[in-house]
């Protein structure tokens, strides 16, 4: 566009050569950060797909050492341990983050604003030792429960700052006019602001549990992990990501094996949940 | 009249109450009102009394690691539970030395990217990468660590290290061999695999928030798609830019899954970039669940504290920088 004006001194033409080459270089820096996402799938599917069986996911692990058995228990501890964390977790994010968009400004606020910030940064294996001793030493051992309040932990400032962002997307002509017709706050918030608010929060809360469901860190000393089914929650339990953690480092090769399993698996989940998330965020009924 | 707060507080005989000062809007509300207006604000204090919470009880655990040791335990060298040594440098090195190695792979790419994406790239070609980078920051750590060990670290043993060792390593210290595979070159380059959707995500939203006034003066002045790209739109959002990238810091300096599995663990500080070495965030991984001594559970509680502190300072200057830059942008 801007060619024919600028001329073709040398200098000119070296300029263009210059800009030319260097978008290119932007070109190539895309390309090799999409490089990895192509290896990595392709190398799930190929090592993982032909390890999935009925077997692989209704059993428990083999003894250590033998092959076959399957991550079922692990299927079942992450959905247990992932519903846990929502039922301690939501409540707490969802209302705070009400509570930060109705506040706004004001020093409080901002300053709660800025620890959830922050609180979202911390290090998921500190999570992880703080609730070692914090629920592990009162309990007196590993406990699914002690795993559910470390994912509840790292759930609840990721939900409190989309629902935050969700509600003050909220027309605010909507409230005013609940307001105007004589409703209380409390049923302007609850029955009117919410309501449309509910696709944006679920999408937040969709993202949120496909990331915990993939946390490995925090559970090492929370939930510990368990051979067996197990659904108590003062024992130990399985979860998915520690079950490939230990199979990864682990030198057999049928755990290797089942290891790529369960990553697809894994990773299936996460994305479906992230893909249903999208879906939501495009629909229609958004912000009616 | 409209009281004023001190006035309607003197006349009911008692200072304002507390929810007034939390959402000042409720306070004149009915009953309802007013205990919705205390339950969200309850739920709004929790989680800065969580985060206190967090600070005390490791802070707390810690401490008789940070009274018996001091500041011998961040310069200390040898860590030997046995015979009851803590020091913590070899963890901080090898933190940093895979996080810096991280950035310093992951920037250009991260900065390449965003500039692509809304510089360069059409439409069509735009959505479908930026819906892969997201896919790689929603790729669980422990799966990265899995692919790290059994494809990565095989690869840059043989096509990086072995053959860098053989050549320049023998004149250079820093490609010295022998090449064992896990490293901090193989933990430094997963990490940086992991942090770039995160640094591209940041960087592409402050660059889109560069005026197209700002572009449109370049162009009108004579300047090639480059120079405006490079010496107007860059230099205006690098605030955001340099935020960005301290967030990918941070997130580099508290991975754990991914470079535990890959890092090779073991706590020296090497000047190779080919050997093992140990982060901060590995040692809890591997040694939390197993320390039975009291000395052994308070130093490692101490390296969490430290971890603590660091990441906090690192995340509260990022988002300090992205905060400034997004105020400048939405004038």
């Amino acid at each position: 566009m801007s060619a024919e004006r600028m001329g073709s001194t040398p200098r000119d033409r070296r300029r263009r050569a210059m800009s030319a080459f260097w978008l290119a270089m932007t070109g190539v820096a895309a390309l090799l950060t999409v490089i990895p996402l192509l290896l990595i799938f392709f190398h799930l599917l190929r090592a993982g797909l032909g390890s999935m069986n009925l077997a692989f996911f209704t059993s428990v692990p083999a003894p250590v050492g033998q092959p076959g058995g399957g991550v079922g228990n692990g299927v079942l501890g992450t959905a247990l341990l992932v519903g846990l964390a929502a039922l301690m977790g939501l409540p707490v994010a969802i209302g705070a983050g009400i509570f930060l968009a109705e506040a706004e400004g004001g020093r409080l606020a901002n300053g709660i604003r800025f620890v959830t910030d922050v609180m979202n940064g911390i290090p998921s294996i500190v999570i992880g030792i703080f609730v070692w001793a914090w629920v592990v030493v009162a309990m007196g051992g590993f406990t699914a429960f002690a795993g559910g309040v470390a994912l509840a932990l790292m759930l609840i400032p990721m939900v409190t700052r989309t629902t935050e962002e969700m509600v003050r997307l909220v027309p605010k002509e909507l409230k005013e006019g609940a307001l105007a017709l004589g409703f209380t706050r409390w049923r302007t918030t609850l029955g009117v602001v919410l309501p449309a608010a509910r696709s944006g929060i679920l999408t937040g809360v969709l993202v949120a549990l496909a990331r915990i469901a993939g946390e490995t860190a925090p559970l090492l000393f929370t939930a510990f992990g368990n051979p067996f089914w197990s659904a108590r929650l003062d024992q130990p339990i399985a979860a998915l990501p520690v079950q490939i953690f230990q199979y990864a480092i682990s030198p057999f090769e049928d755990q290797h094996r089942q290891a790529w399993a369960a990553s697809l698996l894994l990773i299936g989940l996460v994305l479906a949940m992230n893909l249903v998330a999208r879906f939501l965020i495009r629909s229609p009924f958004r912000s009616r | 009249m409209q009281p004023v707060p001190e006035q309607a507080g003197a006349l009911a005989g008692a200072a304002p109450p507390f929810y007034a000062r939390l959402l000042p809007g409720y306070a004149q509300g009915n009953l309802s009102d007013r205990t919705y207006a205390l339950t969200i604000g309850a739920f709004g204090l929790s989680i800065p009394i969580l985060f206190a919470l967090i600070v005390i009880r490791v802070g707390g655990a810690a401490w008789p690691a940070v009274r018996a040791f001091g500041a011998a335990f961040i310069t200390g060298t040898r860590w030997d539970p046995v015979s009851g040594e803590f020091g913590a440098l070899p963890f901080i090195f090898g933190t940093m030395a895979s996080s810096l190695l991280a950035l310093l792979i992951a920037v250009p790419l991260s900065v390449g990217l965003a500039i692509f994406l809304t510089e360069l790239a059409p439409r069509w070609l735009a959505a479908p990468i930026q819906f892969g980078t997201e896919l790689l920051a929603a790729i669980p750590s422990v799966v990265y660590g899995l692919w790290a060990i059994f494809v990565l670290v095989p690869w840059l043993r043989s096509s990086i290290q072995e053959p860098l060792a053989n050549s320049i390593g023998k004149s250079i210290g820093l490609f010295a061999g022998p090449a064992y595979g896990s490293s901090i070159l193989a933990g430094g380059v997963i990490l940086a695999i992991m942090i770039v959707p995160f640094v591209s995500a940041v960087s592409r939203e402050v660059l889109a928030a560069v005026p197209v006034a700002q572009r449109e003066a370049a162009l009108a002045l004579g300047a090639t798609r480059w120079e405006m790209t490079w010496q107007i739109v860059v230099p205006y959002a690098v605030p955001g830019i340099i935020g960005a990238i301290i967030l990918g810091l941070g997130r580099a300096l508290g991975e754990t899954m991914a470079i535990t599995m890959v890092i090779g663990n073991r706590p020296e500080v090497a000047s190779s970039l080919f050997a093992p070495a140990a982060t901060m965030a590995s040692v809890l991984a591997n040694e939390f669940a197993e320390a039975s001594d009291d000395m052994h559970l308070a130093a490692l509680m101490s390296i969490a504290l430290l971890l603590f502190g660091i990441t906090i300072i690192v995340n509260s200057v990022a988002r300090f920088l992205v905060w400034r830059v997004r105020l400048r942008g939405g004038r």
